[in-house]
């Protein structure tokens, strides 16, 4: 088999898997959050329940997909693809595995960066675009939260960068063989982790749909397959997120060889997901300006700090 | 005006009226039991015990009745002492230990006067364990159900059957704590008044046993304030449904007409509008048969019978509103609108009318009727024409003998004392008549005898009272002796009273009571006249007529007709049937709109559900000229409606076709009828609010909302607007106490029996606030000349071969529609024809019950022999207006045989 | 933040801990005997309709849902003609049977009652009316009752005494 095959295999694995875990973390999240709550989540529809994603599909798809007459039309059509295409292309410098990668380029984290920050538009274009007060305050609430945490989210990474001397996601998984990079840099672990829930506008974070406040603010006004692509983009920031903590901080692949290199990244990756979820099952949503002078006032600062003391540190054992 | 003390607070209250009436009035809730406003007080049932205190030193007072206690200057009395506290609740706990726990199955639950007042008293809890004493019970015929375990001894119902109301079967037995209220035996309570007893019991002794066939709350009842059209009185009512049915009918007060009772007819003969002979859906006869028709339709077939060029005419009707005679006067033009009686009823009451418009002598209503003290009765026996009217004249018959009492200044509220003075004794009382009638019982002087003799003794009376009138000629000595003592009774009265009426259809009967009121004013009394007329809307229409059925059978015997739009008539019973034929068959197209299905309805080509009082909103005007408006009480679930809405729609475009609304209608009619100006007065407009809401017809206590059609549909539908009145069709309107002659019910905080009225007058007993309901549309004018009639007939010599036949009355069947009501139904005697003993033999008939021949109009007619030894040599009486005399118009001479 | 931390670690914890849901339908969950559930109409001991048509239920009723038509037989003895609940607006309250002055109306530990269709929920006597007593037994309200309608004579009750004769005099 050619490279080409060999690469578009990849490509269309990589796609397929990302889309196809997206969309099992309907379920995984609805088990867990039930799991944390003394429940049992669903556990009517097949063994376990695991067909669930089978039938929210299904209704999904049926359901109406209805464009209110006072919409900016085309925007409102447009908006909700914006997040599944950045998310999706952002997996294409994540490396699952040796080879295992679509794009290994050498400036591999600012592609994931500049991928993040489009992802605002889907926000800010659906609050925009539904001609609904409250979709507008979601969106821009949306806007400030992920400019804010953009900011120092790329801070928090270039300690990283530091140790391993290179944005490429290959080279730093292979920096982190002799120890993983979350010792060296647990507070670029952490504001990367925040900043991650912040970016995905997960719980507790979720400030831009805040139900009890905005009525699902940005996407009160989608139904349909439209709202099930701001449904399954979430799910993929979740899993992008989780995955590039697992490339930056957790070390990869890397692991034990009594596992093949894939499944170490897919436990981790998994690892972190179940993180989100219990996050969401936990912590209450703090208030809009609360969100943001922990932002401005603790996290930059810290993020700045943080680069600092790694410089200084690089720089002394150099 | 007298100063007392109420708990330590300053009252001015008018003189002669007893505490209790005084607390009452003031607002205060005080407990009582035997006290009636119409009954006043006999201080047996202790309930309104007070504590009455010397003067302001006395701190100890002692327990005394308030109804018994004169409220004159300085009384001074708690209600809310301790002492009178617990001696009320003490009370009510000795009258409830023989109570049975019935109040679930008792049809006055609800609206139980026993029940608010063991509330009010405080009594909560049953100390006593022994048994409680029975009594059986009596069957009282079909209109009042007994059950004498309730009673607790009140005396009411013997106080206003026999001394209120003149009967004569119920009464008190055995002694001490067993005493028992009944008849002797079991059987029928005779007296018209009975159906009061369940108004008057303050418990469910007496209940209504129509309404025990379709028993409802009174909290779940939607009802609207009416006016009664089983008479010409217009007695005030309240008529109650649920699901669509009529439930019951109530008094409604009226300080100027019935106050706080109503007879048998009015109170029991609702049922059938709830008949299974109602025309509920327009109907058009194809091939004989009467096929449904759909509404638009009809009008559009109705409305190209009547185009242009086609000679119509309307037949209008005394049981119709004024608004839907107006409408169908409007139809057919003025000169084709024909008022529907005979010529010769039509031309009694326009003379009654002119008497009551032209005349000085006032006619009083039937409140103040019970004021005068001399009455004299000519040609009308009232007690079956009109029986609320015989109530009143009853209580004018105790003012004279009352007199004794107040001279020795025992007050009138003072009962016991009152009685004890007066004995039976009644006041001067005359009655002409035809045959005996039930006032002969208190009558000083009755005369019986033809319609012309009796004119004869009212013009012989008149020239006695004014010796300037012609003197009557070829008088008899027994009747000249008997004039020269009603004169002199009535010239001794203070407040003479007249009372005369149309129902023997002779104007000189008419004429000759209207001479004797003239003199005596000319003498300066204070003299009443009143006129009764046959049906509920009889002066109404009369007023819209010029012209009346015999014009129309004229007309049309010269041309036929295209169209005749007859309104809520029955003409076989009220021109004959040789009439009724004769015009119906002269005309191509006969449309009638119509409640129930009758004699006429059966030869008509479309026929148009009409509403009953139940269905429909107008004003109908009484004997006395007092224009009375009454309300739809519910929109039924089929195509019945208000006549003048079928009417209204008839006369427009049909392309738009909507009735207008009812205030629109009146301003129209009092436009064109600028002398009926103060119909418009008579009721609010349909516009009219409190603050923004409307007066509700329903309690707020209403049950069943979201149940009641879910059978038929899950989803609630809207419920229907009232566009024609200032109430709304439920229970969405105000909620406090209701504008008081408006209101569709009789409730107050703690007051859920009929008692409540209290709170909607101005003092117990008196004018509710805001008036009476009603305007009088023509007042006598004291200065007015009133002319004599001089007319004198001649005396009637009976013939030899031929009789005369004269109507005879029956509270119950002598009216159209009340007679068709179950429970009075089986009131309603057996046909018969009324002779004297000696004209029997003469025709060689001996035994009662025999049958009997006549004919009438060519029809040979069979009924059986009543001995009626009051009646006259000459005269034979047909009961009017029963089934089997149906179709008769009176009077007629015929030949009998065995 | 500490107690943030902790926060997540207790809700983590609950992973460990049995299972509040019971599996319906597969497991009933226990309904008290005076649990509101689905309304009944009961009977006598006598097995006759308790139901007097007192039309206090209705009265009483919230939502106005309940509604009937008191009728009688031929002692006399009143019952309802038909007898309504619509469900569909029944809030399950219970004032009805605090109401009911014979133990009539009972409120049973049932509550499935679903149906798919709105009208369906539109009960009457003929649904409601049930072969037992309910939770109350031994009541029969004629028994105690002034009424005599076919259930005992005059001064026939637990707490009567003979019916007095109207004829006599004597104190």
């Amino acid at each position: 088999m050619s490279e080409t095959w060999i690469h578009i295999l990849i490509i269309v694995c990589v796609l397929l898997g990302m889309v196809t875990i997206a969309a099992g973390l309907i379920y995984v999240e609805r088990r867990m959050l039930a799991v944390w709550q003394e429940r049992y989540g669903p556990n009517r529809v097949g063994p376990f329940g695991i067909f669930q994603v089978m039938a929210d599909m299904v209704k999904i798809f049926f359901k109406e997909d209805w464009i209110p007459g006072f919409v900016d039309r085309k925007v409102f059509i447009v908006a909700p693809t914006i997040i599944m295409i950045t998310t999706l292309l952002s997996f294409a410098i994540v490396p699952f595995a040796p080879g295992i990668v679509v794009a290994n380029l050498n400036v591999g984290i600012l592609f994931f960066l500049a991928m993040s920050s489009l992802g605002a538009y889907t926000i800010v274009l659906a609050g925009w675009a539904s001609n609904n007060k409250y979709s507008l305050i979601g969106g821009l609430r949306g806007a400030a939260q992920m400019i804010s945490y953009e900011v120092f989210m790329g801070l928090s990474l270039m300690g990283v960068v530091i140790l391993a001397g290179s944005f490429n996601m290959t080279d730093i998984v292979m920096a982190q063989k002799g120890m993983w990079n979350v010792v060296p840099q647990f507070i670029g672990f952490v504001i990367f982790f925040i900043a991650g829930l912040a970016e995905t506008h997960r719980l507790p974070f979720d400030i831009p749909e805040a139900e009890s406040e905005l009525i699902a603010g940005f996407h009160s006004e989608y139904s349909g397959m439209k709202f099930g692509m701001f449904f399954v983009g979430e799910y993929l920031g979740i899993t992008l997120v989780s995955a590039m903590t697992t490339v930056l901080f957790f070390g990869g692949w890397l692991g034990p060889s009594f596992l093949p290199p894939i499944v170490w990244f897919l436990i981790k990756m998994f690892a972190f997901i179940l993180v989100f979820v219990l996050l969401r099952a936990s912590l209450p949503r703090p208030r809009y300006d609360q969100l943001m002078s922990w932002g401005w006032k603790i996290l930059l600062p810290l993020a700045l700090l943080n680069l600092l003391v790694t410089g200084a540190i690089v720089l002394y054992n150099q | 005006m007298a100063k007392v003390f109420i708990d330590d607070i300053e009252y001015e209250v008018p003189d002669g009226k007893n505490m209790l009436e005084v607390c009452l009035s003031l607002g205060f809730d005080l407990t009582y039991f035997c006290w009636h406003p119409a009954l006043h007080s006999i201080g047996a049932c202790r309930q309104c015990g007070v504590i009455n205190y010397k003067d302001e030193n006395d701190k100890r007072g002692r327990i005394t009745m308030a109804c018994m206690l004169p409220a004159s200057n300085g009384t001074r009395i708690s209600i809310e002492a301790k002492a009178a506290h617990d001696f009320r609740a003490g009370n009510i706990e000795s009258l409830m230990l023989n109570h049975p726990h019935d109040c679930p199955v008792c049809d006055e639950g609800g609206e139980c006067h026993l029940q608010d007042m063991t509330l009010m008293s405080g009594h909560n809890y049953r100390r006593y364990r022994f048994k409680k004493r029975t009594h059986t019970n009596q069957y009282l015929g079909p209109f009042l159900n007994h059950e004498m375990n309730r009673c607790i001894q009140c005396y009411r119902c013997v106080r206003f059957y026999k001394d209120y109301a003149g009967g004569k079967d119920l009464d008190v037995f055995a002694a001490h704590d067993d005493i028992y209220f009944g008849r002797s035996e079991d059987g029928v309570l005779e007296n018209e008044f009975s159906g009061n007893l369940v108004e008057v019991c303050p418990t469910g002794v007496f209940t209504d046993k129509t309404l025990k066939q379709h028993y409802t709350r009174k909290w779940d009842l939607t009802s609207a304030p009416s006016v009664c059209h089983g008479c010409s009185l217009g007695c005030n009512i309240l008529a109650s449904q649920r699901y669509g049915t009529i439930r019951r009918i109530l008094t409604r007060y009226n300080g100027d007409v019935n106050g706080y009772f109503l007879c048998d007819r009015g109170r029991f003969g609702y049922e059938y509008t709830n008949s299974k002979k109602r025309i509920i859906k327009a109907l058009k006869r194809v091939s004989g048969t009467y096929q449904p028709i759909e509404n638009g339709n009809a009008f559009e077939e109705v409305k190209a019978l009547m185009g242009e060029g086609k000679k119509v005419i309307g037949i209008g009707s005394p049981r119709a509103s004024l608004e839907s005679n107006f409408l169908l006067k409007e139809l057919v033009g003025e000169n084709n609108f024909y008022g529907g009686i005979s010529n010769t009823e039509g031309n009694l009451i326009k003379q009654v009318i002119d008497i009551l418009k032209k005349g000085k002598v006032k006619t009083p209503s039937l409140a103040e009727a019970k004021g005068y003290d001399a009455v004299f009765i000519v040609g009308e026996d009232v007690t079956n024409t009109a029986p609320m009217l015989a109530l009143s004249l009853r209580q004018a018959a105790k003012n004279k003998p009352n007199e004794e009492a107040f001279a020795i200044r025992i007050p009138l509220w003072n009962d016991v004392a009152i009685r004890e003075i007066v004995q039976e004794r009644t006041g001067p009382f005359f009655i002409a008549t035809v045959h005996h009638t039930k006032l002969d019982e208190i009558s000083s002087g009755s005369f019986y005898g033809h319609p012309d003799n009796i004119a004869r003794l009212g013009h012989a009376v008149a020239q006695k009272i004014n010796n300037n009138l012609p003197s009557v000629p070829d008088a008899d000595r027994e009747s000249a002796s008997l004039s020269s003592s009603i004169a002199e009774a009535l010239l001794a009265a203070k407040k003479p009273l007249i009372v005369s009426g149309t129902s023997l259809f002779s104007k000189n009967v008419i004429e000759a009571a209207a001479n004797v009121a003239y003199a005596l004013k000319e003498q300066g009394k204070d003299v009443g006249l009143i006129y009764t007329v046959p049906e509920a809307n009889s002066v109404g229409m009369t007023l819209l007529s010029e012209n009346f059925v015999d014009d129309a059978i004229a007309r049309v015997e010269k041309e036929r007709a295209d169209v005749l739009l007859i309104l809520e008539n029955d003409l076989y019973q009220r021109i004959g049937k040789k009439d009724s034929e004769a015009i119906l068959k002269r005309c191509n197209q006969v449309v009638a709109f119509e409640n129930l299905e009758n004699e006429t309805t059966n030869s008509c080509d479309y026929l148009f559900p009409a509403g009953t009082f139940a269905e429909s909103t107008g004003t109908i005007v009484n004997n006395e000229g007092r224009a009375q408006r009454f309300y739809q009480v519910h929109i039924p679930r089929n195509e019945v409606r208000s006549s003048w809405k079928w009417l209204d729609i008839l006369r427009q475009d049909l392309q738009t076709a909507e009735a207008k609304d009812f205030d629109a209608i009146v301003d129209e009619l009092i436009q064109k009828n600028p002398e009926l100006q103060k119909i418009k007065e008579t009721a609010p407009t349909a516009d009219f609010r409190i603050g923004t809401q409307k007066i509700p017809r329903s309690p707020h206590r209403f049950s069943g909302r979201t149940s009641m059609i879910a059978n038929i549909n899950v989803s609630e539908p809207k419920p229907p607007v009232d566009n024609d009145s200032p109430m709304s069709f439920t229970m969405e309107g105000y909620h406090g106490i209701q504008p008081s002659p408006d209101t569709a019910f009789y409730w107050s905080p703690a007051w859920n029996s009929v008692q409540a009225i209290n709170k909607y007058q101005i003092e117990v007993g008196g004018p509710l606030h805001d008036g009476n309901p009603g305007k009088r549309l023509f007042e006598p004018d004291e200065n007015r000349q009133a002319k004599y009639f001089n007319d004198i007939p001649s005396s009637f010599h009976p013939s030899n071969d031929e009789l005369l036949v004269l109507p005879l009355y029956h509270i119950y069947g002598s009216e159209e529609l009340t007679a068709l009501s179950h429970a009075v139904k089986e009131r309603i005697p057996q046909a018969y024809i009324a002779l004297n003993e000696n004209e029997a033999r003469r025709k060689g008939l001996n035994a009662e019950g025999g049958k009997v021949e006549f004919y009438y109009q060519d029809k040979k007619w069979e009924l059986s022999l009543k001995i009626d030894n009051s009646l006259p040599d000459g005269i034979a009486g047909l009961p009017k207006g029963l089934n089997e005399t149906s179709g008769i118009g009176y009077p007629f001479r015929t030949k009998i045989n065995s | 933040m500490l107690s943030s931390i902790r926060t997540v670690w207790l809700v983590f914890l609950h992973m460990f801990k049995k299972r509040v849901t019971i599996e319906y339908p597969e497991k009933k969950a226990y309904l008290a005997p005076r649990w509101r559930g689905r309304i009944v109409l009961t009977r006598d001991p006598d097995h006759n309709e308790r139901c007097v048509a007192c039309y206090l239920c209705a009265a009483v009723c919230p939502t106005d849902c309940i509604s009937l038509q008191a009728t009688e037989d031929e002692n006399g003895r009143r019952k309802p003609e038909y007898f309504r609940i619509n469900f569909s607006r029944c809030i399950f309250c219970g004032l009805c049977e605090d109401a009911c002055p014979t133990y009539s109306i009972q409120l049973v530990p049932d509550f499935e009652m679903g149906e798919y269709k709105r009208q369906d929920l539109v009960y009457e006597k003929e649904d409601l009316l049930i072969d037992g007593q309910g939770k109350y037994h031994g009541y029969n309200f004629y028994r105690v009752a002034g009424v005599a309608v076919g259930v005992k004579g005059k001064g026939e009750g637990e707490n009567e005494s003979a019916p007095v004769d109207r004829k006599k005099l004597v104190p």
